[in-house]
């Protein structure tokens, strides 16, 4: 069978491809990595007028083939047809910014010179005109040789134009396609003033928008101010809009459970649906609230061109530790939870820039470690009042989050020093013009991160929840016997609890670190059930747990417990996200590694000094 | 095009804010291969127009600067890698 004909979009950062790409393929994408890289290979199709279909490849943001981040290489390499995983493409269409022809044109220039068939798309005429140029494609087209289409992409205006034209093109016999460029950089960006100067028709000079808009989002103080509250907004909403959808979908997990469990004997696969895979899809999809509502933010902010001037106000102070202000957003999300914060790192172009926030970013106190930090400050901090009507409790809950903090920065510098050692381009970024997304655009958006989220994370969560279910499950107990000591489960706990008795940590932590993996939270309710198992008469609420607690665990034992928590990377579905984009396990296993060491360290230190305090 | 009066030439990132000024140089050697190739994509190259536009609220640093019909962020180090010489106003 012949392949669909492959036309690739291809064009500068912020030339307007992404929208142009969305216009042509619609919502059916497909988004993966290129294999051995952690760039992301998006694909469409579209449909010609008589139905014929073509397949569209929407190529990395470049400025020229001389490449100078790893998604350039992958561009280069697909266009030269070199690339692992790719065909070379049939056809390309050049994205250009109308507004920004000197230099776009450069890279247009070094693209057609490849031979191709090509059409260009002057994107984004609109806000040309906004600014004041008048441009006559007529002059373009005849000076570069290949058909230009005006277009705005966001608006969906040109589309049709441009399907026509690309019918054309795959149409027409090709002739000769060279894989070298010969002209050099300095010869082309001559070449292509020349020709921006000569398509412009007419230029009135207007005191930009953008320019405006910026006086006020960088200025060294309101900058700052507009981007502190934008968090505070975004923050609340993470935590606020989610609890609603949150809890219907674990309502909804929970009528499942029920149902099957009253259609089903007693036994083992009764509980492997239950408590292996239907609470593994619950833990799996009580995520997706907050990711969706965190990615609503991330995708308006990307596309307004915010995102670039966040960066730009937090570098200095990013910079610091060895990181780029292109780092603050996702770290700032992974204090909502990790796994978005993950995911968002894809805005960073640096490799090593993007895998030490990657490696620091569990380290930003989620919201799963709340109802472990919540019990035990409640079961241990007296509520006390100091001075100025600051509580003990909350003074606690505050020193763990800036504990988290110190962490990541700490070892964020050790990380840049040690195996991510070596700068890579810096913070050099073009500030886009502010527009507004199109709604779809967005949409589009959050729909590929939910997919990624559900398909890739997801298979890995399922698959060790259900290991996990299977560890505790099996061998089934006899009467008498305690499930959680004759399983397997119990088995790896003994040996959690040699390794882990040096720190202080007593039997019931052993039992209830190994389902903590699954989410943090899980922590809490493993000892709750620990404790109802032993004392099957009462029933194991709130109350009783902090009492149990209170009688069980001494003060030193408690706060290593904590310090435990800063650090220890006990959450499958951040290892699953951190292995989906680094693309190997090597990084997630480093990162559970310095995570656990970290952890081990913190709490026997915490144990230690607390012992000796006399606590 | 106004002919520049000040024959001065300084860095890139001693020049004011608001400031137009014709690029003269750049110190390729002092740059990293990476960091000197996207300062070649965005432009900055002998006798291109440049105009420093915003200061990071941090340490002044980074710079935002107009480079033709663009505008781009680069960090005070690499700016000081560019000289230029002020148009008069």
């Amino acid at each position: 069978m012949n392949p669909l004909p492959l036309v690739a979009v291809v064009g500068n950062p912020n030339a307007g491809k992404s929208a142009l790409f969305n216009a042509l393929t619609g919502a059916r994408q497909k988004v993966g990595n290129y294999p051995g890289v952690t760039v992301e290979r998006k694909s469409g199709r579209l449909l010609l007028a008589d139905g014929r279909p073509v397949e569209m490849v929407d190529l990395p943001g470049s400025y020229s083939l001389e490449p100078a981040s790893p998604d350039e290489a992958v561009t280069r390499d697909v266009l030269l047809g070199n690339q692992k995983g790719e065909r070379q493409p049939d056809a390309l269409v050049i994205v250009l910014d109308a507004s920004n022809l000197d230099n776009h044109l450069r890279f247009a220039l070094q693209l057609i010179e490849l031979g191709l068939p090509t059409i260009i798309a002057l994107n984004m005429v609109d806000l040309a005109k906004r600014d004041g140029l008048e441009l006559d494609p007529t002059v373009l087209q005849r000076e570069l040789g290949v058909p230009v289409i005006e277009t705005v992409a966001v608006r969906r205006r040109g589309i049709a134009e441009l399907q026509a034209a690309i019918d054309d093109m795959l149409s027409a016999p090709v002739c000769g396609v060279h894989d070298r460029v010969k002209s050099d950089l300095i010869h082309l960006q001559r070449r292509a003033r020349e020709i921006a100067t000569a398509a412009v028709v007419s230029e009135t000079p207007v005191r930009r928008w953008t320019h405006r808009l910026d006086s006020v989002l960088l200025h060294p103080i309101f900058g700052p101010l507009i981007l502190a509250l934008i968090m505070f907004v975004m923050f609340q909403a993470v935590f606020a809009w989610s609890e609603a959808p949150k809890s219907w979908i674990e309502a909804a997990v929970a009528w499942l459970s029920n149902a099957v469990s009253g259609a089903l004997p007693s036994g083992l696969l009764r509980s492997l649906i239950v408590d292996g895979a239907l609470a593994g899809v619950g833990a799996v999809i009580t995520f997706l609230p907050q990711i969706l509502i965190l990615f609503l933010f991330i995708l308006l902010l990307e596309g307004t061109g915010y995102m670039v001037r966040a960066a730009f106000l937090m570098d200095k102070l990013m910079h610091g530790v060895g990181l780029s202000g292109r780092a603050f957003i996702p770290l700032l999300s992974s204090f909502a939870c990790a796994v978005p914060g993950i995911m968002a790192t894809r805005t960073i172009d640096d490799p090593k820039d993007r895998l030490t926030t990657i490696l620091v970013a569990p380290l930003m106190t989620c919201s799963a470690r709340l109802p472990v930090y919540t019990l035990m400050i409640a079961a241990f901090i007296p509520n006390t009042r100091l001075a100025w009507g600051v509580g003990l409790q909350g003074l606690v809950m505050f020193g763990l989050y800036v504990t988290g903090i110190f962490g990541a920065l700490l070892a964020a510098l050790v990380l840049r020093r040690g195996v991510l050692k070596g700068s890579g381009a810096g913070f050099m970024m073009e500030l886009p013009k502010y527009q507004w997304p199109p709604v779809k655009d967005v949409l589009i958006g959050l729909l590929t991160r939910a997919q990624i989220f559900l398909k890739r994370a997801g298979t890995i969560i399922l698959g060790t929840t259900i290991v996990l279910w299977a560890l505790a499950s099996i061998p089934q107990a006899a009467p008498g016997q305690k499930q959680s000591e004759v399983s397997i489960a119990g088995h790896i706990a003994n040996a959690i609890e040699v390794v882990v008795r040096p720190i202080g940590f007593n039997h019931d932590i052993s039992m209830a670190l190994l389902p903590a993996m699954a989410a943090r939270e899980v922590a809490v309710s493993s000892i709750a059930t620990v404790y109802s198992i032993d004392s099957p008469d009462q029933p194991a609420s709130a109350n009783k747990l902090e009492d149990n607690l209170k009688r069980r665990w001494s003060l030193a034992t408690a706060l290593a417990f904590l310090a435990w928590f800063v650090f220890a990377p006990q959450c499958i579905s951040t290892i699953a996200v951190t292995r989906r984009e680094t693309n190997g396990w090597k990084w997630p296993l480093f990162m559970v590694t310095y995570l656990f060491a970290l952890a081990y360290l913190a709490a026997g230190a915490t144990y230690w000094i607390a012992v000796a305090a006399g606590l | 095009m106004n002919a520049p009066v000040h024959i001065d030439v300084i860095a890139l990132d001693r020049l004011k804010v608001g400031t137009r000024a014709r690029v003269v140089g750049v110190d390729w050697p002092a740059l990293e291969g990476g960091e000197a190739c996207r300062l070649k994509h965005f432009g900055f190259e002998e006798g291109v127009i440049v105009e420093p536009l915003h200061l990071g609220p941090f340490g002044r640093d980074p710079i935002a600067i107009r480079v033709g019909r663009m505008t781009v962020a680069i960090r005070r180090r690499h700016a000081g890698a560019i000289s230029v010489s002020p148009l008069a106003q």
